[in-house]
């Protein structure tokens, strides 16, 4: 068996999303270095603050302000800082509970080594220098051996609040597309079409997937099907996409390739757009290093009947 | 309608570190036809199918309606899916023969963690505003809960690696494990977690076949009946939980009826050995309880498929004769976050 394919895959996305108002205090709070809890109906002071009681589901608005010092409740020494996390040097996460607050806030605790790190021992805020509105205006805690520190008593309506964060994301992959994708890759470099066929109904499928998703069985034959093909339906594209140097319009067609059993999809050039029809005999046209057909063109043959291809709509 | 659902067949892969070589489908096919093949039936005789997956494993997107090719869905068949281990699928599907619209369900769930990396990528279901920018690994949230637990008196290091030796003594005896023997308890991950407190990563994928009344009877000679499930959800905050504790799990139990008579086999879903303390004292299990006999999720733990697995392996125990009466538990999220019970009974003998 040939070796699979692999290949780099990132996704990553910037989530942008919207805050309410407990959410909105709490962020621009952080960004004028105030840490803002909210108290629920039986007096609890939750950090961080949510809109509702996690107990009673009742609707929570009452903002307070809370410390910047507290009492770590629970830590994990991370010697391997991971990329993205809050340091970059070995830190415990801790969750802190703190002065004021009756819940705990999850952060990055900068401290020399675990030996320096129990449950129980005080810590502050360490500020970021740069503070957008952000979770991560907290850069980190840090070990503090003094009383609890006092309030800010700063208003709790602030000036230009946040409303919103973008969150970036990325995570990386290696994508693999399998067995059957691979050989179908693989044949493509060599200009060549390859489908599997159904060792139950012994329809072919272009691409292959591994699996007659009719029938729910494995298929590993292997069958060359075109090049040539037959237009069984298209479509006219009018609009222009981003980044695509394809003058519009242009045909966009379902393409049985002969001795397939279903059509794939590819554009239509060569042709006037406004020629091209059900039945137009066409074949793959090939540039120079791609991996796939650039297009189709016109084979100059007569259009195929309708009863040959009715099926592969 | 008070209908008696029973799992009547379960098939599992052979989990391994990576399947790079197939893609989702042809991971999942052979599952799928190998628990069919224990029943008899064909796809077009299932009443409904019903999947657990994640995209985020594999980085691609609706990647399930591509794994539907491996079950044969045309002509049109009844199925949904859920972006949960499939042990939510199989509550699904029970919730589904329950009310009689079905009398067999198709439950399958599968995950390769090995395109991705899998510790980052569970960061993506935590709290987007306040937890999710921090990026905490899963071994890291792991960690707090494993020492909140050594705080509270309730384990310490050498009790974690004797559940972590006694999951994988216990996984030699299976065949599709992948982590099972000898295993040295390791150096930190994230501590106080080692190596050997923490599960394989994996990919797998699993399948169990669900009926309905006398046709469970037709179809498996000792049924694993479902007296009852239920799952419950933890508040999303950690700051707010006692993570020594599982409430959710355990009332969860009660609404499944766990606690009605004691069970003989518990196969709870831990990733985490220290995840394995806090379900036994929710629990309320004692030494007299066959805990993971499987080896559990310290030896074999894809991602989405191995709460499946729990009721799968508890129900494959029941028809074999070595279980009467079996609890099942599959966990998702941190630190036990969502928390799902099943009970089992065999026929009485």
């Amino acid at each position: 068996m040939p070796e699979v394919l692999k290949a780099p895959l990132a996704v990553e996305f910037p989530f942008t999303r919207s805050l309410g108002p407990v959410q909105s205090a709490f962020l621009t709070g952080l960004r004028e270095r105030v840490v803002l809890g909210v108290r629920t109906g039986d007096g609890r002071t939750l950090v961080p603050p949510v809109e509702y009681d996690p107990v009673t589901a009742e609707e929570i608005r009452d903002l307070v302000e809370v410390a910047p010092t507290g009492t770590v409740t629970t830590w994990a020494w991370n010697h391997a800082p991971r990329r993205d996390q809050p340091l970059d040097t070995p830190f415990a996460w801790a969750l802190v509970r703190l002065d004021g607050a009756d819940t705990a806030l999850l952060h990055a605790l900068d401290a020399p080594g675990p030996h320096a790190v129990h449950t129980g021992m005080r810590v502050r805020v360490r500020w970021a220098e740069e503070r957008t509105g952000a979770i991560t205006d907290i850069a980190c805690f840090e070990p503090y051996d003094g009383d609890p520190a006092q309030p800010t008593g700063a208003d709790r309506e602030f000036e230009d609040p946040i409303t919103g964060i973008v969150a970036p994301a990325r995570l990386d992959y290696t994508y693999s597309p399998g067995r059957a994708q691979s050989a179908y890759i693989n044949a493509l470099a060599e200009h060549r079409n390859v489908g599997e066929r159904c060792p139950s109904c012994h329809k072919v499928y272009v691409p292959p997937r591994g699996a007659c998703p009719t029938c729910g069985v494995a298929t590993s034959e292997q069958v060359e099907v075109g090049p040539h093909g037959t237009v069984t339906t298209f479509c006219i594209v009018n609009i222009k996409a981003k980044n695509l140097d394809i003058e519009v319009p242009y045909v966009y067609a379902h393409i049985a390739l002969d001795g397939a059993g279903l059509a794939l999809h590819g554009r239509i050039g060569g042709i006037p757009y406004d020629q091209v029809r059900m039945g137009l005999r066409v074949e793959p046209v090939w540039t120079e290093g791609a991996r796939y057909p650039d297009h189709y063109r016109p084979t100059g043959e007569p259009d195929a009947d309708y009863d040959t291809y009715r099926e592969l709509l | 309608m008070n209908r008696e659902i029973a799992v009547v067949a379960f098939a599992q892969t052979d989990h391994r570190r990576t399947s790079e070589e197939f893609s989702e489908v042809e991971m999942l096919m052979p599952v799928l036809h190998e628990v069919l093949a224990q029943t008899g039936l064909k796809t077009a005789d299932i009443g409904f199918t019903c999947s657990g997956s994640s995209d985020y494993l594999a980085g691609r997107a609706f990647s399930f309606t591509l794994a539907l090719d491996g079950v044969g869905a045309w002509p049109p068949i009844s199925e949904s899916h859920v972006e949960m281990d499939g042990a939510w699928a199989l509550y699904e599907a029970w919730t589904k023969l329950l009310t009689g619209d079905a009398d067999t369900a198709l439950v399958y769930s599968y995950g390769k963690s090995s395109p991705g990396p899998l510790r980052d990528v569970l960061t993506r279901q935590l709290d987007p505003y306040y937890v999710a920018p921090l990026w905490p690994d899963s071994v890291a949230l792991a960690a707090l809960q494993a020492q909140a637990l050594i705080d509270a008196g309730d384990t310490d290091e050498p009790a974690l690696a004797a559940v972590a030796a006694r999951s994988r003594t216990d996984a030699t005896a299976n065949s599709h494990a992948q982590l099972r023997g000898s295993v040295a308890h390791g150096d930190y991950v994230v501590r106080p977690l080692r190596t050997g407190d923490c599960p394989p990563i994996g990919d797998g994928a699993a399948a169990v076949v669900l009926a309905a009344g006398e046709r469970a009877r037709e179809l498996c000679d000792r049924p694993a009946w479902i007296r009852g499930v239920d799952h419950r959800i933890e508040a999303h905050s950690l700051g707010v939980r006692d993570l020594t504790d599982s409430p959710s799990t355990r009332l969860a139990a009660e609404r499944a009826g766990a606690f009605e008579r004691p069970v003989d086999t518990a196969e709870l879903h831990a990733p985490f050995t220290s995840q394995e303390v806090v379900l036994r004292k929710a629990l309320g299990l004692d030494d007299g309880v066959r805990v993971n006999p499987s080896g559990g999720a310290l030896a074999a733990n894809p991602v989405m498929a191995a709460g499946l697995i729990r009721i799968g392996e508890a129900a494959a125990r029941i028809q074999r004769g070595e279980s009467d009466r079996a609890l099942a538990h599959a966990t998702s999220g941190p630190c036990l976050q969502q928390n799902l019970v099943a009970v089992l009974e065999g026929d009485p003998r």
